[in-house]
């Protein structure tokens, strides 16, 4: 049954995982020579994850970042997001799949210019042919989830680089996806504003939600749940985070 | 996402760039500016041409006799055929039950005399005929009265003068009805009463119709030499314009029986004014087309102006188009966002130009008053509208086609 994914055994009731790889490659050309960038890789990350995608820059952590997020597909191996099978699927059919099942942060906030911050919120909603009412309701909801209520009527421009990136949390969680995909999202932020969007991120993950992050610093790693590490196109580690005391004493917190 | 959306999506766009957009915006307004203009342009010298003619009355056949004197069959040989149009030809043309179709018919004998008041004297064409000559020719009596049949069956010394030959005779200002002026022609000298002063006419020819006097017909045989019961000249005029063939027709039967000769074989000048009429309106709606084209292709250019600043914008907000994507905008998304951008462009270059070539058309333009068709408005706008289409299809379609990867790397 190749529509399921591996690990989902067709007796149990157990949801599918979020991600499952197996032997992805990615060959890129380069005039004459072949790049590959991911060399043949395999993983599965279950419903609730909360895990850091770690390497060094030409690791391959950005082509796995791509072929996660449904923006390249692999030259070889399979690909099950949240059970669905996306060899093949066209180019409509990828936008479908990205807009309903990933919602994204990049490092530069990506937010689009000249645009509030509610509407830069609605835009997915839009493309998913929500109603007016509840894409504002929802976005509102959103926005007040990563605690920026007040800034609604925002233009980028006018925010800080942690508000933005706040806001395109906000933005990636409205749909609710399977899965929260985040590239470098502390990358452009100084440590205040990381550590207020790490924070989010692991409210995130406590409500259940699937978050997966790129990133090349260790201390943003630490904060996730699990760690797998690429080099050369290869994952070389993949370990359970220790929890660090700050989890704990959040956790006692709660 | 519904056209509202694309609307504010398309305008906050614009918007972004105000100057970029007015400039581009300002090069389809001058295009579709240009098309209403210069088709109003040519639309009115076309009217303008065409009221000339009819002042010459549209319902009118002249017909002139170009041959020799004297009544019989066609001759045989090298010899000029011969014909003559007579008071009894006149007579049947004017008789409704063999030419229905004719409203009047009046003969006509002109001659170039002087004509002197007092110490002044001037040369005038004098032209004897019948009272229906002056609505046949589309004269108008200002002042006094028009010659009448009275004045006709009484060889009455009676004249009607135009403008200029009164403002050659009399001093500014003076009254001349009532007052007798001498025509002379040759040896021929005779006095006429002046009854009546036509109205000013507009002229197609170099001859000043306005330098005129008219006298009965029946009045010139003692002064014109010409004056033999053959008329030089016709004019016939129809009951409506839609008749003017038919009228034509009967005329030249008429003349043809009574000169024992055909149709085809009278030596007979014969102008027809609607024929004229017709002639002016296909050369002057060939220049009207020769204008719009020339307009139509600065309307071209305002598309490409267009399709330059849609591609300018697509490259400047590939990331824009990246993040879309990656949020999943579907194709049809991102074509419809920049198609409309485009398409606004044209809209508004489209009803600016409609204003402008709509206020523009209200002045005169090298001499002419432009006449501006509601069907040139429409169609020059719905073709600013197809042009924004059509050049703003390639770059949305370029957006649209962007992968992700590429589009959300590009800085």
């Amino acid at each position: 049954m190749s529509y399921l994914a591996p690990g989902s055994s067709s007796g149990d009731r157990k949801p599918p995982p979020v991600i499952a790889l197996r032997n992805i490659t990615r060959t890129y050309k380069m005039g004459d020579s072949e790049v590959h960038a991911l060399a043949g890789v395999s993983l599965v990350i279950e419903r609730g994850e909360f895990v850091a995608i770690m390497g060094a820059s030409g690791s391959g952590k950005s082509t796995m970042m791509n072929i996660i997020g449904c923006l390249d597909v692999p030259s070889s191996g399979r690909y099950w997001l949240d059970g669905v099978d996306v060899r093949g699927l066209d180019e409509t059919r990828l936008a479908r799949v990205r807009n309903r099942k990933i919602g994204f942060v990049f490092q530069s906030f990506n937010l689009i210019p000249r645009t509030s911050a509610l509407a830069n919120i609605e835009l997915p909603m839009l493309y998913a042919g929500v109603h007016a009412k509840e894409r504002r309701a929802r976005a509102l909801a959103a926005l007040d989830l990563v605690g920026l209520s007040s800034r609604a009527g925002h233009m980028p421009s006018e925010m800080s680089g942690g508000q933005q990136q706040r806001v395109a949390v906000a933005r990636a969680l409205v749909t609710n996806p399977a899965l929260i995909l985040a590239d470098e999202p502390t990358g452009n932020l100084d440590t205040h504003a990381s550590d207020e969007v790490m924070n989010v991120f692991e409210s995130l993950n406590r409500a259940g939600r699937t978050v997966v992050l790129i990133t090349h610093e260790p201390d943003i790693a630490e904060r996730t749940k699990r760690t797998v590490r690429l080099r050369d196109g290869l994952i070389i580690s993949d370990e359970n985070t220790t929890r660090g005391p700050r989890r704990a004493e959040m956790g006692a917190a709660r | 996402m519904t056209i509202l959306l694309y609307m504010t999506t398309a305008l906050r766009g614009l918007s972004a760039n105000k100057l970029r957009s007015a400039l581009t915006v300002l090069g389809m307004l001058i295009g579709v500016g240009a098309v209403i203009l210069l088709v109003a342009v040519g639309n009115g010298s076309s009217i303008a041409v065409q009221s000339k003619i009819k002042a010459l009355g549209t319902n009118t056949i002249t017909i002139t006799n170009r041959g020799r004197f004297g009544r019989g069959p066609a001759t045989t040989g090298t010899q000029t055929q011969a014909a003559t149009i007579t008071a009894a030809d006149v007579k049947a043309m004017s008789d409704p039950n063999q030419a229905p179709d004719i409203l009047s018919v009046s003969p006509v004998l002109s001659a170039s005399v002087t004509a002197s008041y007092q110490d002044a004297s001037t040369t005038v064409t004098v032209t004897a005929t019948s009272p229906t000559y002056l609505p046949a020719e589309d004269y108008t009596v200002e002042a006094g009265r028009s010659i009448t049949s009275s004045d006709v069956a009484s060889s009455a010394q009676v004249a009607v003068i135009g403008q200029t030959l009164l403002s050659n005779l009399y001093p500014a200002g003076a009254n001349p009805i009532g007052t007798d002026i001498f025509m002379t022609e040759g040896k021929n000298e005779a006095q006429f009463q002046v009854v009546g002063v036509l109205a000013s006419k507009g002229s197609t020819s170099g001859v000043d119709p306005n330098n005129i006097a008219i006298i009965p017909y029946t009045t010139a045989e003692g002064l014109l030499t010409g004056y033999t019961n053959n008329f030089k000249q016709i004019i016939v005029e129809a009951k409506n314009s839609t008749d003017v063939n038919a009228a034509e027709a009967e005329a030249s039967d008429i003349l043809a029986s009574a000169n024992q000769t055909t149709v085809a074989n009278l030596p007979f000048f014969v102008i027809n004014e609607q024929s004229l009429l017709s002639t002016s309106a296909s050369t002057t709606s060939t220049f009207t087309v020769l204008l719009g084209a020339v307009a139509a292709i600065s309307l071209l250019v305002g598309g490409i102006g267009i399709m330059n600043i849609m591609l300018v914008t697509v490259t400047e907000r590939t990331r824009e188009i990246g993040i879309r994507k990656a949020i999943g905008a579907p194709r049809g998304a991102i074509l419809g966002q920049f198609l409309t951008e485009a398409v606004l462009l044209s809209l508004f270059g489209g009803l600016a130009g409609v204003a402008v070539g709509l206020i523009g058309s209200r002045f005169k333009i090298v001499g002419v008053k432009p006449v501006a068709t509601p069907t040139s408005v429409v169609e020059a706008f719905v073709v600013a509208v197809a042009v924004g289409v059509f050049f703003g299809f390639y770059p949305a379609n370029r957006a649209a086609s962007l992968r992700p990867v590429d589009a959300l790397r590009y800085e």
